[in-house]
């Protein structure tokens, strides 16, 4: 039995009507620019970018947000030799949005060598959004420090490593490390102490209330010979099973990916500053270098909005370019 | 005319050769007394050679050829390198016999092994 519950839903945790198959024909379009919203409990599809775009009108709810992810700054390889342009192209984007989001998630890889430079020019770019920005560490921003300016700039009040939560308009918010003190051979790690904390913030909330996770390596085994997962997500995912819905988002990958398993939904963000390659489909995950005409097509944000009474959260990934 | 043409061509590379024994004593005793080398190139999120063998006193060094950050950390905290941008170096000598994996703290899937003998 435990091997069938990885990849069905066993029940209709939403009470929305959707089977898997419907939810999954739905999100194989996300990558491409669709928008997946919850209307009268049922799911639709529409395609971005179209005239008449019918996203901003049925997506507005009590809480719309955007994450980005993998800005790299600094990063001046043939891949992209422009982050700093392709980032502003995503803030543009941002603040074209037809309903503002309340605030912007960062899932890591904000910097590419932790240089306080590379901070310095993302705060300044992302100033102009006007919105607040929450950031959980990339492995990119804690080379040779343990993560100790990621920690003073941007994650002050957190606990451990980086870790904390907050609330917003009845939604619980946990962003979680999972990129410190590696392990050789290993995935991503999130720490006993992490978990204990993690098990501790969340014991107290009903379970009516979503619950949205971000961290910059995904909280699911995407392709372990690239080490992309993390070796305990179990165990947090575990303390997260009472709710009936949980949305975990992360970064990392530098491509759009979907998963759902019983009460949760997964998504990976694209880059905003280069693609990486599909699983496996090259030597190695390194930047890949796309023609320069179509570059803006593989680097992207996430929308996320909240509806009241609609226990899934609706994501959805649109392009630069 | 044609058989000199070879002749004439086959002489060069002999004469080098003989160059080279006649000062082949002089350099062997150079490269006993410069200290062993050996070089690790970092590819593709590997490190190539993945085991080396080396005697006592070897210096190893690390060249990243990646486009992404990289660096050379031993399991057991022996050495740790700074974070190695692209064709950055980091080079450790090996003053113990013994085996000491290692591997990149920001990809931990990466892993190699120095054997010191």
């Amino acid at each position: 039995m435990a091997g069938k519950t990885k990849d069905e839903i066993l029940y209709d945790h939403n009470h929305d009507g959707i089977d898997r198959r419907g939810f999954l024909k739905c999100m194989a379009w996300a990558g491409t620019g669709t928008l997946c919203v919850m209307q009268g409990g049922v799911l639709k599809s529409f395609a971005l970018n179209r005239p008449g775009d019918p996203g901003a009108a049925v997506a507005k709810g009590e809480l719309s947000f955007v994450q980005i992810s993998d800005s790299h700054m600094g990063f001046n390889k043939p891949a992209n030799t422009n982050v700093g342009g392709t980032l502003q192209a995503a803030v543009d984007k941002i603040n074209g949005l037809a309903t503002p989001p309340e605030f912007l998630l960062h899932t890591g890889d904000i910097s590419h060598l932790s240089r306080a430079e590379q901070f310095d020019n993302v705060d300044q770019i992302l100033k102009s959004t006007g919105k607040q920005t929450f950031f959980v560490p990339g492995e990119h921003d804690v080379l040779d420090d343990d993560g100790k300016q990621f920690r003073e700039r941007y994650a002050k009040n957190s606990k451990g490593t980086g870790w904390y939560s907050f609330d917003q308009k009845g939604v619980h918010f946990v962003g979680l490390v999972n990129v410190m003190n590696l392990k050789a051979g290993g995935l991503g790690s999130l720490g006993h102490e992490q978990l204990e904390w993690l098990e501790d913030d969340v014991k107290h909330l009903k379970s009516s209330t979503p619950i949205v996770v971000f961290a910059h390596i995904p909280l699911w085994t995407v392709y372990p010979e690239w080490g992309w997962g993390t070796e305990d997500s179990a165990q947090a995912l575990g303390y997260l099973k009472k709710f009936g819905s949980v949305t975990v988002l992360n970064g990392h990958i530098h491509q759009t990916m979907q998963k759902v398993e019983g009460n949760v939904t997964f998504h990976t963000a694209a880059s905003t500053a280069f693609p990486q390659p599909e699983p496996g489909k090259a030597p190695s995950p390194g930047p890949m270098t796309v023609p320069a005409d179509q570059l803006r097509s593989y680097l992207g944000i996430t929308n996320v909005n909240y509806v009241q009474g609609h226990g899934a959260l609706a994501v959805v990934d649109s392009k630069l370019g | 005319m044609r058989i000199r043409v070879c002749i004439s061509s086959l002489a060069v590379p002999l004469l080098v050769v003989a160059m080279l024994f006649a000062s082949g004593k002089g350099s062997i005793v150079n490269a006993q007394q410069a200290p062993p080398a050996v070089e690790v190139k970092i590819d593709n999120f590997s490190f190539g050679p993945v085991a080396i063998t080396i005697p006592v006193g070897t210096t190893v060094t690390w060249t990243n050829r990646d486009d992404i950050p990289h660096t050379v950390v031993s399991d057991d905290k022996v050495f740790k390198s700074k974070v190695l941008d692209t064709d950055e170096k980091f080079s450790f000598t090996f003053t113990k016999a013994g085996t000491y994996p290692y591997f990149c703290s920001v990809h931990p899937k990466m892993t190699g092994k120095v054997i010191v003998q």
